[in-house]
């Protein structure tokens, strides 16, 4: 196990390889300060929580406490190494400030209280607004950092016992265009690729993915084949320049909110010069001729002129992508949280479509996700989607969920898609929503438009439950809060963006009277008296083995079929990727390796939405076009993004992620290396913006939009012309300042606005402008 | 001949969609996919007008290719949309909204099916070719107007 500074050196020494060869071992690990391995009592293996790379690794246990981290060697995913998050993250979870009792709110402060009477507080008002308005009245909002027995409780709680439709996962906001992207082109949601065509692919093709930071392990691996012989080349589209930016072959840096019309232009290259698989395209698909006339469109002068990028360098981006023999392409924020979201994302599977680039080594697409389990939350359906990936629009799969669960079909909702988060917010704006329950994640610092956020989330008749392991700035505003069990103190399963399941078992007690999500919601269950036909309790389920054998059953047949998998198999071998069952019990590394896809009408688990209205497809209109269930070749024309910039905010403001944080910091700003790394906002400007605002490295700037103001460090550099860059981890926990005037959240700034596809809200398209903050006028710094 | 009456139909019938949409938009400004799609759905309905109004030259109708505009009042229905956010009752008034665009649609539609048969009669393939561009358009515009009251009626309804 080798320890390195891995905050100025996050991704380690260099292990070269080539093509088609194994990627080298490299064990990376870290032990509270005076330990050595000789210390530790015991190794308890899990897989990484604050990014979504999953990769394999064990606590270290000392006196009942966890005291250091390693990576597995035997891990496919990570080979050993670990990124900088997960080697000194875990401290958080021994900080002095975890909950540790249950909250109530009593004359408008939170105080203490037992579990009996929380959760009685809890299960009075549920059962009142079921009888006086019934599910509706009812929503959850839950996680990408929960295991797959918890999603899966959820949502048999959530959709069959209470019957509300209004269930989604913080997902929403990182993956929901994945799944989107992937339902549009292959009918079904599922990674079609691998990490380990990293291995084998010539052209790495990273699409809004700053993989350097937000998944560094598999970065790693790219380095160490770009360090080794025949290394592939890459291409990034990013307009920040980014570490995979400088390691690119070619870098487009498009103006936020075009990404549509870029894919557009480099589809109409390869078309053009007919880089295209006909037989592929012929045998595998639908659709192609909607896509050439769209891009017909979209010569290279005008994508340029729309993009703000070189013509010469779009058609040099196109003939790297029209020359792979084998073709890698990625995709994440950049693309999902900006500007006609699923719409770009579909593209770069057309790209791979159109090229042939699927089910062999080195081929693929990866549309990546941004938590460590959301995932699961996908397949579990506990963030707008059916259990198993169901479709909500087919009833024989909806009868077949009720069949599972013997409950009465009108009780699962299905009469439209499951309610999306922004939907879920409105409706309690409008006092329509009145009860709910958010579960390990931090809304009023993650969602846009933070002061609608916290007016929402503030209302008295809102009736507010939040479960989490410290006081956010999400449970500050609740009416009850459940102190939770963290990774480490409890035992679940999860998978990662390229459905390799772990499994994480518990190695500690979690600190004073907290508990395990599942044993919360599964009391919740209890108390509330859910039945299920035959008068048993529901869900019958009771631990996490038993909930993870419920929902094998619940996978079975399913493309994500867990049922090859057991506690036991996951913990001699470590990661194995789905669909793991009979015919493939050693797990599945790629998909659709035959050219078939999970699309047939009557199996597939979305009819597809309209790219531009988002208007879910009918039924027959599914089965007329693509009754043998093929791969879907999916065009839409570029629109402008819905606030650009002007003569009063003249700058694109884009909100993203730094390597030494996850999310909103609760973790990782707990934990003292990473804070250290990074402990305040900043903004990121290019040298001749910053000149023209006379602003200089380390300034204090304040950026504001029509929604709001914040101040910011600026770090000139690194960024396009026209373009600002805010990290979105920064809340208001560990400072004084309540966000009343100039804050310090990125999302102060952002506008409310969402793919209509996806649903997944917007974080990369505001009209911002930024000055100077005077000198004397920097005593209300929240630094 | 009376392919005119048909082309001035459709346009009257499209400007009148167009100007639904972009007063819905405004009307549901705390409605945030309503605000914006309607508003881009706008987008189509100004590349009909103009398109239908180019076409129309051909059979001397001066028609005005440009959209309406977005009326005095715009900004007061979106500061009224704001005012009432907290309220449950504007939901109804959606639903109505909705239902209305989705019954002007659906006449567009059908103007556009009697401009592409006049247009095949007539053997006006520029015209045919406008239809065949726009008409699927218009169908997504209804299909839309359709799955967003399938989408939040439920709520509207059984709060």
């Amino acid at each position: 196990m080798a320890e390195r500074d891995a905050i100025t050196d996050p991704w380690g020494a260099r292990t070269p390889y080539g093509p088609g060869e194994r990627w080298p071992v490299r064990v990376d690990g870290h032990l509270a300060d005076g330990l050595t391995e000789d210390d530790v009592d015991r190794w308890v293996p899990t897989a990484a929580v604050l990014h979504s790379n999953g990769d394999g690794m064990e606590l270290a246990v000392r006196d009942g406490r966890i005291v250091g981290v390693r990576g597995r060697a035997d891990d496919r995913v990570n080979h050993g190494r670990l990124d900088v998050k997960d080697l000194y993250g875990w401290q958080a979870g021994n900080s002095a400030d975890r909950l540790t009792t249950p909250l109530v709110r009593r004359d408008g402060t939170l105080r203490p209280s037992t579990w009996d009477e929380a959760m009685t507080r809890i299960t009075d008002h549920a059962k009142g607004l079921l009888a006086e308005q019934g599910p509706s009245a009812l929503g959850f909002y839950t996680s990408g950092q929960l295991f797959a027995e918890e999603y899966y409780t959820l949502a048999a709680i959530a959709h069959g016992g209470v019957g509300t439709n209004h269930l989604d996962g913080n997902t929403r906001l990182c993956t929901a265009t994945a799944a989107a992207a992937l339902k549009t082109s292959f009918g079904c949601d599922g990674q079609p690729a691998s990490y380990t065509d990293v291995d084998h692919a010539d052209v790495i093709a990273l699409f809004g993915h700053n993989m350097a930071e937000t998944q560094s392990v598999l970065w790693t691996r790219v380095l160490d084949r770009l360090a080794g012989p025949n290394p592939p080349a890459l291409l990034c589209v990013d307009p920040r320049t980014t570490e995979v930016a400088k390691a690119a072959t070619v870098h487009l840096a498009p103006m936020p909110g075009t990404n549509l019309a870029l894919m557009n232009g480099l589809l109409h290259e390869i078309l053009a010069n007919d880089w295209v698989d006909h037989e592929f395209v012929d045998r595998c698909t639908v659709g192609f001729a909607d896509l050439e006339a769209m891009v017909a469109d979209y010569p290279p002068d005008r994508v340029a002129s729309i993009c703000g990028v070189a013509e010469g360098q779009l058609r040099e981006a196109a003939a790297l992508l029209g020359h792979a023999e084998r073709l890698l392409c990625t995709v994440l924020q950049g693309f999902y949280q900006s500007h006609q979201a699923s719409a770009a994302s579909v593209q770069v599977n057309n790209v791979v479509l159109v090229r042939g680039m699927l089910g062999r080594p080195g081929c693929g697409v990866l549309q990546m996700n941004g938590q460590p389990t959301a995932e699961n939350t996908r397949e579990c359906g506990a963030d707008g989607d059916l259990t198993g990936f169901r479709n909500w629009a087919n009833d024989a799969h909806v009868a077949e969920l009720a069949d599972l669960w013997n409950l009465d079909v009108g009780q699962i909702p299905h009469y439209a898609p499951p309610t999306h988060l922004m939907q879920l917010m409105r409706y309690a704006e409008n006092g329509t929503l009145r009860f709910l329950w958010v579960s390990a994640t931090n809304p009023a610092v993650s969602l846009p438009e933070l002061s609608r956020v916290r007016a929402v989330l503030g209302q008295d008749r809102l009736f507010l439950v939040v479960q989490d392991a410290f006081l956010t700035e999400t449970a500050a505003l609740a009416d009850v809060v459940l102190p939770a069990a963290i990774w480490g103190e409890k035992t679940g399963t999860f998978t990662n963006a390229d459905r390799t399941v772990h499994l994480s078992d518990k190695a500690v007690d979690p600190p004073g009277e907290a508990r395990a999500d599942l044993d919360i919601f599964l009391d919740f269950a209890r108390r509330m008296g859910f039945r299920d036909k035959d008068g048993a309790a529901f869900p019958p389920w009771q631990d996490p083995e038993s909930a993870f054998e419920a929902w094998k059953k619940a996978s079975a047949g399913r493309p994500c079929d867990y049922t090859g998998l057991s506690y036991e198999l996951l913990r001699a071998r470590g990661g194995v990727q789905w669909p793991c069952n009979e015919d493939n019990p050693d797990g599945t590394e790629r998909l659709y390796t035959d050219g078939r896809f999970f699309a047939d009408p009557d199996y597939c688990e979305s009819y597809g939405r309209d790219l531009i209205t988002g208007a879910p497809a009918e039924p027959d209109q599914y089965r007329a076009e693509n009754p043998d269930g093929k791969a879907l070749i999916r065009a839409a024309e570029y629109l402008p993004p819905h606030e650009t910039p002007g003569d009063d905010f003249p700058f694109a403001l884009i909100t993203g992620r730094t390597i030494y944080h996850f999310h909103t910091r609760t973790k990782t700003g707990r934990a003292p290396e990473l804070n250290d790394a990074a402990p305040d906002v900043w903004v990121e400007m290019s040298p001749s913006d910053a000149a023209a605002a006379g602003l200089g490295e380390g300034d204090l700037a304040e950026v504001t939009t029509p929604r709001g103001a914040v101040r910011a460090r600026v770090r000139i550099g690194g960024i396009r012309e026209g373009v600002l860059f805010l990290p979105f981890h920064y809340g208001y926990w560990d400072t004084d300042s309540g966000g009343d005037k100039a804050g310090r959240a990125a999302n102060e700034l952002t506008m409310t606005d969402w793919d209509p596809v996806s649903k997944q809200p917007l974080f990369k398209t505001a009209a911002a402008a930024v000055s100077r903050v005077p000198d004397e006028d920097t005593r209300g710094d929240v630094t | 001949m009376k392919l005119g009456l048909a082309l001035r139909e459709l346009h009257r019938a499209e400007r009148s969609l167009a100007r639904d949409l972009l007063a819905v938009a405004d009307r549901h400004h705390v409605e945030h996919e309503i605000h914006h799609v309607a508003n881009d759905l706008v987008l189509w309905s100004a590349d009909h007008l103009s398109g239908i109004a180019d076409a129309a030259r051909r059979y001397d109708l001066d028609l005005d290719p440009g959209l309406p505009g977005r009326g005095p009042g715009a900004a007061l229905r979106a500061k009224l949309s704001d005012l009432t956010g907290r309220f449950a009752a504007p939901g109804l008034l959606l639903l109505a909204d909705l239902r209305r665009l989705h019954r002007k649609a659906a006449g567009v539609s059908l103007d556009w099916e009697l401009v592409a048969q006049g247009a095949q009669a007539v053997k006006d393939t520029d015209l045919l070719a406008l239809t065949q561009k726009c008409h699927p358009q218009t169908l997504r515009q209804l299909t839309w107007t359709n799955a967003m009251l399938k989408t939040l009626s439920p709520q509207v309804l059984a709060s």
